[in-house]
């Protein structure tokens, strides 16, 4: 595994790398209406993408370490789960509820998202046992934010010359972003600061009520009046064949360079924590005097 | 010209928040090594 990473990192570099040049090239067409500033949205588009995803399995990983401090809840929660999973497949293509969808998404689409719970829950269930499961919530929780920052920083710098504004107050849109990244921002700080032994079941409830955002967050331009535009995939609206692949594979390459930073942060995890048993130990043997319980003065997690 | 300041504006900050971000990585990373030497001397 250590000789893979310096191999894997280098490929994502030279992908990135590709990626750029895709979305800085004269091969990519541009936009009429806004011209070359429309090319953020190469970087503004897969960081909030990615910023989802690492919220959703903080969320799957959160959930799954609540279930588990019971054996009858961790039961519980794999039959609901998977309940959720196929009565949501088969409720997306009920003509009823089918009505109901937004314009433009595809009922395959959402059956798709929500058999996507379970199959998380049971592969993060699977590779993550144990308290591997919180370092997994603390990792994603900790990425997602550094995507979600980069959303928050690019979207004014496009809206700048674009609407003339940096910021629209009161845009839903707008808002449930920078709610949901203060939302994480609060999980890692209670976890950085608290010293209850409590910390991580607070951290996983905090996580569960936070990933409600992401839905919101995600559905406020179908739902609401907002000047954030529409969205370009899945929503009705159109994209040239030619920029949709650059952005899938800018996408793409945040996906592998987001992996990557997650198994570093991942590791840093799992060595913290056994510094701290090793203190723990040591000043339980009565050997050199424990760690300063300030949580100032703690390593950072 | 001056849409083409922005676009590099929020690419260069997109760089400078991962660059930010590793080097805090590298940085507990190596507290953490100096953590398990010190560690190990003392057994």
């Amino acid at each position: 595994m250590k000789r893979l990473f310096p191999i894997l990192a280098v490929l994502t570099a030279i992908f990135l790398a590709y990626a750029l040049h895709l979305a800085l090239g004269k091969a990519t067409p541009t936009d009429a209406q806004q011209g070359d500033v429309y090319r953020i949205i190469y970087y503004h588009v897969p960081s909030a993408w990615t910023a989802f995803l690492l919220f959703f399995i903080n969320f799957i990983a959160s959930v799954e370490y609540l279930a588990n401090a019971k054996p009858s809840s961790q039961t519980a929660a794999k039959w609901i789960v998977l309940a959720i999973g196929i009565i949501g497949a088969i409720a997306s293509f009920v003509p009823q509820v089918q009505h109901r969808l937004p314009a433009g998404m595809r009922p395959s689409a959402v059956a798709t998202t929500v058999l996507a719970i379970p199959a998380f829950y049971f592969l993060v269930g699977k590779f993550f046992p144990g308290e591997r499961l919180d370092v997994l919530a603390v990792t994603s929780a900790e990425v997602g934010v550094v995507f979600c920052t980069i959303v928050l920083v690019t979207g004014p710098i496009w809206a700048r010359p674009v609407w003339g504004i940096w910021w629209a107050p009161g845009d839903i849109r707008l808002t449930s972003t920078l709610v949901l990244w203060l939302i994480y921002v609060s999980y890692l700080v209670l976890r950085r600061f608290s010293t209850s032994a409590q910390t991580q079941m607070l951290a996983a409830a905090l996580a569960v009520f936070g990933a409600l955002d992401v839905p919101l967050v995600y559905f406020s331009i179908w739902f609401f009046r907002t000047q954030h535009p529409q969205p370009v995939i899945g929503g009705g609206g159109s994209m040239d064949p030619r920029m949709l692949h650059v952005l899938l594979m800018n996408w793409l390459a945040f996906l592998c360079f987001g992996f990557l930073v997650c198994w570093s942060r991942f590791r840093l995890e799992l060595v913290h924590r056994e510094v701290e048993e090793a203190h723990a130990m040591e000043s339980l043997a009565g050997g050199a005097p424990a760690k300063p319980s300030h949580p100032l003065n703690r390593s950072p997690q | 010209m001056n849409a083409l300041k922005f676009l590099f504006a929020a690419y260069i900050a997109t760089w400078a928040i991962h660059a930010f971000y590793l080097g805090t990585l590298v940085r507990r990373f190596s507290r953490l090594r100096q953590q398990l030497s010190e560690l190990g001397k003392r057994k």
